[in-house]
């Protein structure tokens, strides 16, 4: 099997296994005043100044979370609550149009459910968000902004954005800025403290850690309203017992990626670059996404042009190479990327994608395999082709 | 052979994939995404496509061990059966949109994208058999006649047919059920589906009226020409159909009246008597064959109501896309749109859709 969908998740990291593992039997809730409890809250207070360490903030910064779309939601909704209610004018979320869905969901709910004001960030057709975009989305009147949202490096065509240029923008008008930064702890070198933003969300799963925990950092000074009630554990701002062995299970599979990151980047974009050289040779008339440098390591995009990307991942599958069409699922239903279409694809385009996302333990065999079921799986979704979209249904 | 499994969720289609991993070929499931806003659960015995649905199909192909796929099929599924349901409705015609959803969705779309990614056929939960004929396969019966569905597969052309596989026609529901509980597949009880899968409340005519401008209208007596009433959209009104026309008795007799023509471009509904429902001519449209065509005044069965009977009658082929057929015995209330589905015994010949239907000078 090669797996190449290290994007909707890597495995887990040996030694997180072997740590999280090692406290899943024993007792103690953190919040707990004895012996047990003290212990625990030891593991998860370690675990944080790790997590802080290898992202540049401080530990107080560090709330948990039940992963990044938890993360995304309480940035989004709570910065944008918070302003709001200390300045009602502040009734405005600028957000990119390629955010992932646990940005996109909550700014459109925001909009749709809570009287928020929407403006969406036009992408470049690198699926870059650029300062000139963000100034052209805040418009003549940025004041009236309470939140700006924009993610780091994008889950489906790997391209990064600079929020450190785009966060000189917002400051210049105190505008809080939020980063969904989950794709890139594993390949960049991240320095919250550097980053201008008051918020940023990360996914332990992502980088070799456990599912269904993560962490929004959050800056000292900026104010969230809670989501989640019901204990305060983390800073009033999260609620609910913490998992103490996936929080260290997060913590040391976050600590050994950026200790190995040097390394995992320069190994990972050789085997991505044959990849995506071979993948070319194959389909000259595939068309690379995204950016050609300014992009994730671990990432590689294609446009293949008359195939319907969910008949490709159906044939690959069957060969045992495991990627993505990149784009959500809507109940099983791969839907046309809205990435895509942000960068100027038409519908087609939108749905002939396929997304290759190496992982900490690609190997060369991996991109071998995807090359060699490659030909066959083009041809015979080339046969099948892209049935054509149909209008919204008419009224007769 | 490489073989892909639809499968919808229900017990029928998780079975007959059983049916075929167990005769050893190579099954990969999918479940069809058909409408464009699913609903999360199944309310009974209706919809479709739910997500829920679509969970039970998974976990049916995951216990098969089949590689499991959702293939949106959503807008070849709007354009070529929902709004050919709205529009022949429009038309004053009556259609049947699971036999229009097995011709262009399920054996053509499907059954063209399953090809041409390299499977060799695909294998469905319907109840009919398909047997090697001297001349090729030949679409017949299911064993169970309650639960036969040729009629609604009558659409099939010999080339579908071909390529298709049914493993529930030599079973009765009952059988299959058992068998369900018997492999452990988790809806061995779920009910069976009725009625039109995009009309969950199972409520035609409102459906109907929701798409279809209703313009009031009159009731004419068929036999006088006559007004006698009026109705609010003559869309909503099917030759045969007597409830719904609260005429009370306007012709002072006590005979009961029925719905006997629809004129949609003058917006008339006519009414008469059970006699005028009479028809023993049958004329159709766009047949399809299963196999080779019937001879010039071949002796036939027709069936023209997925579970009615099968009429003797004579069939006479006009020309290539008109099909006459002449019952032996006149029968009430046929509706133009209704699908002619054409037996030799147990064995389909093929079907076409009613286009006109009058009592011949002989009745």
């Amino acid at each position: 099997m090669a797996y190449l969908d290290n994007a909707a998740t890597t495995p887990m990291l040996p030694e997180a296994v072997a740590a999280m593992t090692e406290l899943l039997g024993k007792p103690g809730n953190p919040s707990s005043l004895h012996a047990s409890g003290r212990k625990a809250r030891r593991q998860v207070e370690e675990s944080r100044e790790r997590v802080a360490r290898a992202l540049g903030c401080g530990s107080a910064e560090v709330v948990f979370t039940a992963g990044g779309t938890e993360a995304n939601n309480i940035a989004i909704k709570g910065i944008a609550w918070d302003q709001r209610t200390k300045d009602p004018r502040r009734n405005r979320i600028v957000a990119g149009s390629t955010e992932h869905h646990a940005v996109l969901d909550p700014v459109r709910w925001l909009g749709e459910s809570e009287g928020f004001e929407v403006t969406w960030i036009k992408s470049d057709a690198s699926g870059e968000i650029t300062v000139a975009a963000l100034r052209e989305a805040l418009g003549p009147d940025p004041t009236n902004v309470a939140l700006v949202s924009v993610i780091l490096a994008n889950n489906e065509v790997g391209t990064i954005s600079d929020i450190t240029a785009l966060t000189e923008v917002t400051r210049e008008f105190g505008i809080r800025f939020h980063t969904d930064a989950v794709q890139a702890p594993a390949w960049l070198d991240l320095d919250f403290s550097k980053l201008g933003v008051c918020a940023m969300s990360v996914s332990a799963h992502k980088v070799g850690g456990p599912h269904g925990i993560g962490a929004l950092i959050i800056s000292r000074d900026c104010h969230v309203t809670p989501l989640i009630h019901g204990g305060g554990q983390e800073r009033d701002v999260r609620s609910g017992t913490l998992d103490t062995p996936a929080i260290l299970g997060f913590a040391t599979a976050l600590e050994i990626t950026t200790a190995r990151k040097a390394e995992t980047v320069s190994r990972v974009a050789a085997l991505r670059d044959d990849l995506v050289k071979r993948v070319k040779e194959i389909a000259p008339d595939a068309t690379y996404s995204g950016a050609i440098t300014n992009r994730l390591v671990n990432n590689a995009h294609f446009v293949f042009p008359g195939c319907l990307g969910d008949s490709l991942l159906m044939l690959l599958d069957a060969q045992g190479v495991e990627c993505s069409v990149g784009s959500a699922c809507n109940a099983g239903v791969p839907q046309p990327s809205h990435v895509m279409v942000a960068m100027g694809a038409d519908e087609d385009q939108a749905r002939s994608t396929l997304r290759f996302s190496l992982g900490w333990n690609s190997t060369q065999a991996d991109v071998d395999a995807l090359i060699a079921a490659l030909p066959s799986a083009i041809a015979r979704a080339k046969r099948a082709g892209v049935p054509k979209v149909t209008t919204a249904p008419v009224r007769v | 052979m490489k073989v892909l499994a639809a499968l919808s969720g229900g017990v029928d289609s998780a079975v007959a994939a059983a049916r075929a991993v167990d005769a050893g070929h190579d099954v990969t499931a999918v479940h069809l995404a058909l409408s464009r806003n699913p609903q999360s659960h199944r309310t009974g015995a209706r919809g479709c496509c739910t997500i829920e649905d679509s969970n039970d199909a998974f976990r049916a192909a995951d216990m098969l061990g089949a590689p499991f796929y959702v293939w949106d099929l959503s807008s070849e599924f709007q354009e070529k059966v929902i709004e050919d349901f709205i529009s022949e409705y429009a038309a004053g015609r009556t259609p049947n949109p699971c036999l229009r959803c097995n011709e262009s969705i399920k054996f053509e779309a499907v059954l063209e994208r399953a090809m041409a990614l390299g499977f060799d056929a695909v294998c469905t939960g319907h109840y009919a058999q398909v047997f090697q004929g001297p001349s090729g396969p030949e679409l017949h019966r299911a064993i169970d006649p309650l639960k036969d569905q040729s009629y609604v597969l009558g659409v099939l052309t010999a080339e579908q047919i071909a390529h298709s596989m049914f493993p529930l026609g030599n079973s009765t529901k009952v059988e299959v059920r058992a068998e369900a509980q018997r492999r452990g597949i988790l809806v061995a009880a779920k009910p069976d589906s009725h009625d039109i899968c995009f009309i969950p409340d199972g409520d035609t005519a409102g459906w109907l009226s929701r798409q279809i401008e209703s313009v009031p209208g009159e009731v004419i007596d068929a036999e006088t020409g006559n007004k006698v009433g009026t109705h609010a959209g003559a869309h909503a009104f099917t030759v045969g159909q007597r409830r719904g026309l609260a005429l009370g008795n306007p012709t002072g007799d006590s005979e009961r009246r029925y719905v006997v023509d629809v004129d949609v471009t003058k917006n008339l509904v006519m009414i008469g008597p059970p006699v005028l429902l009479e028809i023993d001519l049958i004329e159709t449209i766009k047949p399809r064959w299963a196999g080779a065509l019937p001879a010039n005044g071949d002796r036939i069965h027709v069936q023209i109501r997925a579970h009615g009977d099968a009429l003797p009658a004579t069939v006479y082929l006009n020309d290539e896309n008109m099909v006459t057929i002449q019952l032996d015995e006149p029968l009430r209330g046929l509706a133009a749109g209704q699908a002619a589905v054409l037996y030799d015994g147990t064995r389909v010949i093929g079907s076409a859709t009613v286009s006109r239907s009058r009592r011949s000078a002989s009745l």
